[in-house]
């Protein structure tokens, strides 16, 4: 950035944006709590918190409880043979399926349930892709600094010159159709993210005086970073990881509408029901906004919890 | 001012090298190499072979780079595979059509956003507030495509106001000039066909505009509530100068140097929110090129329209970050 900006009024980096939350190790507010402890007390009194608390626990119980809640597998037809090319039956139209049936005879109540397995898989595979790759660029970027970090940055940027889904487009094109294809495309449009967060806070870290002492103390520079740097740096990482699942709910679900997912038509997943809701938005509305309801209030569930932590973190709102 | 462009255009040429370099080797990572991409189907041993010697692909991989380069910086990115029309050609015709879309977008995201993030602000924690809070959160959590399914059921569907798919009637006999619909209608006077194009906007404007709508409305909000607590705000009210005046020039001038730099980085939003809002629309732009180009492995069109919008994303934040100074003098650029 080359525009200098006046200190007040602040820009966005105050307020809002990944890069306003810096961690302060050496502040303590209150005598004898640590930063995370002082952090989980004022998340349990956060009515937001609580509600992405929540909205997140019942989506992994269903998640995770699949195979048990889901009358049918996801992938079943039973109800193949009451499909008519003219109707397809709504919630409550036919016994045994209480939300209706889709246009191949799928039972749209199981597609939900294993949608939302689906959704955890590839938004805690591609966040935790994301994550690392961004943490090994930001590492060396920010640890070596020098031409390292230029050259490390530059990379970054020009990934970050390609809007998001046409990057994972890319990617996607490259290793064909599959979920795993999903999975590194989101996690890869990730990694800049990751990277620039990881390396700005690190430089916010390094003039800290814990670092001169240790620099004192004559420590290597990877033991300093490793120990030192990193373990103070990650209190961003994590608020933007509870943040970017909720991005990758959303992305992996706007890939497999655009038909990237691979597997078979009928596959549980609530982006790819959308993209075969669309011949029938007009006599079965409920195909498309029951998944999309799902997908809606699982990112909600994440963005609450992510942007409560980030409050509770910022050592601006804590109090002595 | 004219110089830091200069030196601004300037440092877009690393980036845009950089990108062409990785667009290159993607080309040559696709599954069975370009040759297989373009046959597609018709990828016998005998026709791979053709094509790599008709396209250089089995030369050394530095000379086919230098080909490569020179053709892009001669402004030719090669033909569409689908189509056969030249990549420049294909983008430049659907350019206007995501452009008109994407304007509608922002003029219903910043003209919606800015008020509505100054009255929040100023209404702090009352219902007002609360509400805006609460809509720009689920503006941000419900993905596009849905968005655009409801909006297409509730006003195409149910209610039918607006079409549901495409740029313009088809019975409509209308002449472009510019691919500019709205705009050709109003150059030829032919104002049926104007305004038909426009209404056409309206639900895929809506639906690519929420999203950019939601974080405005937080940036606004969050930047006005640091602003009309500053000093000056409350020097300006003690001498006694009038509302419009205060909120015109003290808060609001102050408050929109976030806002501005949150526009510009909606851009990115705006091109990959097109591709999935045409999708549903069958509205016929890049967006929706884009995805037929994904499908068919239509590399070229894929290269070249990624080089163009990278291109276009990147001018249009050198614009911002150069039209700080103009908003606000104590910003010096460098």
């Amino acid at each position: 950035m080359s525009a200098t900006l006046p200190p007040a009024p602040s820009g966005p980096s105050h307020t809002e944006g990944p890069e306003a939350v810096t961690t302060t190790p050496g502040t303590t507010a209150a005598v004898g709590t640590s930063l995370w402890k002082d952090a989980f007390r004022r998340l349990r009194r956060n009515p937001a918190a609580i509600s992405g608390a929540v909205i997140v626990g019942v989506f992994l119980l269903v998640a995770l409880l699949a195979p048990w809640l889901a009358p049918f597998g996801g992938e079943e037809l039973p109800g193949r043979t009451e499909i008519r090319p003219t109707t397809i039956p709504g919630p409550g139209d036919v016994e045994g399926y209480p939300l209706g049936l889709d246009r191949f005879g799928g039972d749209l109540l199981s597609k939900l349930i294993w949608g939302a397995r689906a959704s955890l898989v590839i938004g805690v595979v591609s966040t935790a892709l994301g994550l690392v790759g961004g943490m090994v660029l930001g590492l060396l970027a920010g640890g070596f600094g020098g031409w390292v970090d230029s050259v490390i940055m530059r990379f970054v940027d020009i990934l970050l010159s390609v809007p998001n889904l046409l990057l994972a487009v890319s990617i996607a094109a490259i290793m064909g159709q599959s979920q795993w294809a999903v999975m590194i495309a989101i996690g890869a449009s990730q990694v800049p993210i990751f990277a620039r967060l990881l390396r700005s806070s690190m430089l916010s870290q390094k003039g800290a005086d814990y670092v001169l002492a240790a620099q004192t103390l004559g420590l290597s520079r990877r033991t300093i970073t490793m120990s030192h740097l990193l373990p103070n740096s990650t209190g961003p990482l994590i608020v933007q990881g509870t943040l970017t699942l909720a991005t990758a709910v959303i992305d992996a679900a706007a890939l497999s509408f655009l038909g990237l997912g691979g597997g078979v038509p009928q596959t549980a997943e609530w982006g790819r029901m959308l993209t075969y809701a669309q011949a029938e938005l007009a006599i079965a509305p409920q195909l498309a906004f029951l998944p999309g309801l799902c997908i809606a209030v699982t990112a909600l569930g994440f963005t609450l919890l992510g942007e409560s932590l980030r409050e509770s973190l910022d050592p601006k709102s804590r109090t002595a | 001012m004219l110089r830091v462009t200069g030196k601004r255009l300037a440092l877009l040429i690393p980036t845009l090298f950089g990108l062409s370099v990785l667009l290159f080797a993607w080309v040559r990572a696709l599954p069975g190499g370009p040759a297989t991409a373009l046959l597609g189907d018709k990828a016998t041993p005998d026709a791979v072979a053709r094509i790599n010697e008709v396209y250089g692909f089995d030369r050394p991989l530095l000379e086919q780079y230098f080909v490569y380069m020179g053709r892009l910086l001669r402004g030719d990115f090669g033909a569409s595979i689908v189509t056969g029309r030249p990549v420049v050609e294909e983008f430049l015709t659907r350019f206007p059509a995501t452009l008109e879309l994407a304007l509608v977008a922002l003029v219903f995201a910043v003209g919606v956003g800015v008020p509505l993030g100054y009255v929040a602000a100023r209404h702090r924690g009352r219902t007002l507030d609360h509400s805006s809070v609460v809509l720009s959160l689920l503006g941000i959590t419900v993905p596009v495509f849905f968005l655009a399914f409801i909006l297409k059921w509730l006003f195409a569907i149910r209610v039918p106001l607006f079409p549901a798919d495409g740029r313009q009637d088809p019975r409509i006999d209308a002449t472009h000039y510019t691919n500019f619909f709205v705009l050709d209608g109003l150059l030829t006077g032919e104002w049926d066909a104007a305004w038909d194009a426009f209404l056409h906007l309206i639900l895929p404007g809506l639906a690519l505009g929420t999203i950019p709508l939601a974080i405005i409305v937080r940036i606004t909000r969050a930047s006005v509530l640091e602003v009309q607590s500053a000093d000056y705000v409350r020097t300006a009210r003690a001498k006694g100068l009038t509302r419009r005046l205060i909120r015109g020039r003290y808060i609001m001038r102050n408050a929109m140097l976030p806002v501005v730099t949150t526009i510009g980085l909606q851009t990115g939003l705006l091109i990959s929110g097109a591709v999935l809002t045409e999708t549903v629309f069958a509205f016929n732009g890049i967006g929706r090129f884009l995805r037929d180009a994904i499908f068919n492995l239509d590399y070229p069109v894929l290269q070249g329209f990624i080089i163009f919008i990278a291109l276009a994303y990147s001018l249009i934040n050198l614009l911002v970050d150069l039209s700080y100074s103009l908003i606000d003098p104590r910003v010096r650029v460098q």
